[in-house]
């Protein structure tokens, strides 16, 4: 593959080049998996055509709350991060691992049969750069040799999408996991609305990407409009809601373990795990034995865990972690800090989920915030 | 669908052998029906699955000819009370072996020093015997072994092969019985007489935690280096291939990088409260 069909140059398509992608990747074999509306929420569904992409539809958030509104243009790409990830297509909330039967003689069968013996192939159109990075976390910790999700990663397609709306509570650019995208994409997008129209720059960033490329109706991208991107890519990063503070994190939470600050944000969190559901990186599972009412068939199911959960430190004689703070301790010290011990990156993109869906508002930014004044102020 | 075998997926073993160690705790010797798990290094542990009542972390006890797995199970919970139940001819689920090992070869031409609290001298059971089968390569084997009661004690009946092997054994119980002429007291107390070169000394404690933490702290005052002590620690551990998360402590994921950890690592995290 010599770099010129790895990278062809990029091309301008408009709205009616999202339905040749969207053809494009489903004459492929792909189930296309994008941003849609929903219940009064941004999802993250098969869609059944490109016309169900969010067109004219941005969110504003805030510390515990989210409301669709409506746009006054028709930006498909238009919203900051729903209180979905795309985890749960990866890495799904629940899933069968092995089932078994009992056989005469005290003995038992194993049968590998999962729910998806052919691993889907799913196109991801539409992940942000800030998810993206996610994903890359997610495969440092799952993506083992043989696993399931290795083969379903294997198997995708991500057509990413270049933030240039970021959301009130969106830190991506102080955590450097966007506003735009780096690598990690088949294609990536910018969306353009401006005098010159609703349209997309496409860049190709591997050989499937540059192969559906060459499908899209559109036209070679002239510099003036790979550069008005790249500005309006960086006028985004200008305009982050939020901001994590600088410093070294990891420094801090290893600092911070008997901090007072976590007895006050215990005070309002209501251990509910809203944070490790929504977030996009949080991996953790518990898996459940199950059986029939004759007891000669039984199966394992993981699903998802969180560590706010009491029963996640269990152990014979009660749970290690039971007082609030040191399960919140336990979630913000992973994410920030031992994530790097663990897989050599920060668990946190900086998307801002856990903000909103919080409900009580508990925000990281303002948490971290506190841990360092209060180290200060014991310096 | 997948050509490499899967960490989550259980390899069936059958129940050879079954010894009741005390009231609540036995002996479960198990053989492959199958392909067997790699072969375990002392201090490893296993999941062992008792058809659908669940799935627990045991430390192994011994390896012996024939891929046979030795593990001591005290009946705690529903699935521990099945696997105790199991009789030869059962069926187990198998999946390991994973963590860290003891690294008894370490102590090479040094003192070994065993501090055994309750159940805790199961996953020890391996480094006695790793010591005793190269007896010559290390000076003193020393073996402490603290139970609640006499009745209590686990592998009772070894004890005295193991003294005869070449190992100083010293028993102590929380509460003796009639008939029971031996040490009372909690096994910290033995330390201090155990050590004869504090310096060339290596130590391997298991039992429950704070007993471990007392025992290591006893080992450090008495100039044990904290590097040379190693501690076996227990958490929620689910997966064994550091994909779940139940087992961090701190920055640790117990089922990779432990259970068995120097002291040095050990200290700072033990000692925060629900870390």
């Amino acid at each position: 593959m010599t770099t010129d069909t790895m990278h062809p140059a990029p091309r301008m398509i408009g709205t009616e080049g999202l339905d040749d992608l969207y053809q494009a990747l489903v004459a492929e074999g792909y189930r296309v998996i994008g941003p849609t509306v929903q219940d009064g929420a941004i999802v993250l569904r098969e869609l059944r055509s490109a016309a169900e992409l969010p067109f004219g539809w941005g969110v504003q958030s805030e510390p515990g709350g989210y409301r669709l509104r409506r746009r006054d243009d028709q930006a498909a790409f238009g919203h900051s991060a729903g209180p979905q990830s795309w985890k749960q297509f990866l890495h799904p909330p629940r899933e069968r691992l092995w089932s078994a039967e009992r056989t005469s003689g005290g003995g038992f069968e194993l049968s590998d049969q999962a729910d998806d013996d052919e691993p889907p192939r799913y196109a991801f159109l539409g992940v942000r750069p800030c998810d993206l990075r996610a994903i890359a976390i997610q495969d440092r910790v799952l993506a083992q040799p043989g696993s399931r999700y290795a083969a379903r990663r294997a198997r995708l397609f991500i057509v990413a999408v270049n933030c240039t709306e970021p959301g009130e509570t969106c830190f991506c650019a102080s955590m450097g996991t966007g506003p735009g995208a780096d690598a990690g994409y088949d294609l990536a997008l910018t969306e353009l609305l401006d005098q010159r129209g609703h349209r997309f720059l496409v860049q190709a960033g591997s050989a499937p990407g540059a192969s559906i490329l060459g499908k899209l109706r559109g036209e070679r991208a002239d510099d003036a409009t790979v550069r008005t991107a790249q500005s309006a890519v960086e006028a985004a990063a200008g305009r982050m809601g939020r901001q994590m503070p600088d410093g070294d994190l990891r420094e801090l939470m290893a600092d911070s373990s008997q901090a007072a600050r976590w007895d006050d944000v215990a005070a309002r969190c209501l251990t509910c795990g809203n944070c490790t559901m929504a977030c996009p990186t949080c991996f953790c599972t518990s898996v459940e034995d199950t059986t029939d009412l004759t007891g000669d068939h039984a199966e394992r199911w993981e699903r998802w865990d969180s560590c706010f959960d009491l029963d996640f430190s269990y152990l014979h004689g009660g749970s290690i972690r039971r007082s609030a703070s040191s399960r919140y301790r336990q979630w913000l010290t992973h994410k920030l800090g031992t994530w790097h011990d663990q897989f050599g990156s920060s668990g946190c993109v900086g998307c801002g989920r856990c903000i909103v869906w919080c409900p009580v508002g508990i925000d990281l930014t303002e948490e971290v915030r506190a841990l360092q004044a209060e180290r200060e102020e014991e310096s | 669908m997948t050509a490499v075998p899967s960490p989550m997926r259980p390899v069936r073993y059958v129940v050879t052998g079954r010894h009741a160690e005390t009231c609540d705790t036995v002996t479960l010797m198990l053989r492959p029906v199958e392909n067997p798990i790699d072969p375990p290094r002392p201090g490893q542990f296993t999941m062992l699955y008792a058809l659908g009542v669940g799935e627990v972390p045991v430390s192994l006890s011994g390896f012996e000819r024939g891929e046979v797995l030795v593990q001591t199970i005290r009946a705690v919970g529903a699935v521990t009370r099945a696997l105790c139940a199991a009789a030869p001819g059962d069926m187990i689920g198998v999946r390991g072996p994973f963590g860290t090992d003891w690294q008894v070869n370490g102590a090479s031409g040094r003192d070994v020093l065993i501090v055994a609290g309750g159940i805790g001298l199961a996953p020890l059971r391996s480094v006695v015997l790793t010591a005793l089968d190269q007896r010559a390569r290390y000076d003193r084997v020393v073996l402490l072994v603290g139970a609640r009661s006499p009745d209590d004690l686990i592998f009772s009946r070894e004890l005295e092969t193991w003294r005869r092997r070449g190992a100083d054994v010293r028993v102590t119980v929380d509460h003796g019985r009639d008939g029971w002429d031996g040490h009372v007291g909690l096994v910290t107390g033995l330390i201090e007489n155990a050590i004869a070169d504090p310096a060339d000394t290596v130590a391997f404690v298991c039992g429950p935690e704070i007993m471990m933490r007392l025992s290591a702290d006893m080992l450090v005052h008495c100039g044990v280096p904290a590097d040379d002590i190693r501690v076996s620690l227990e958490r929620n551990m689910r997966c064994g291939a550091a994909l779940c998360g139940h087992c961090q402590l701190g920055h640790l994921l117990l089922c990779r990088d432990g259970p068995v950890v120097s002291y040095a690592e050990a200290a700072p995290l033990v000692s925060v409260k629900e870390l």
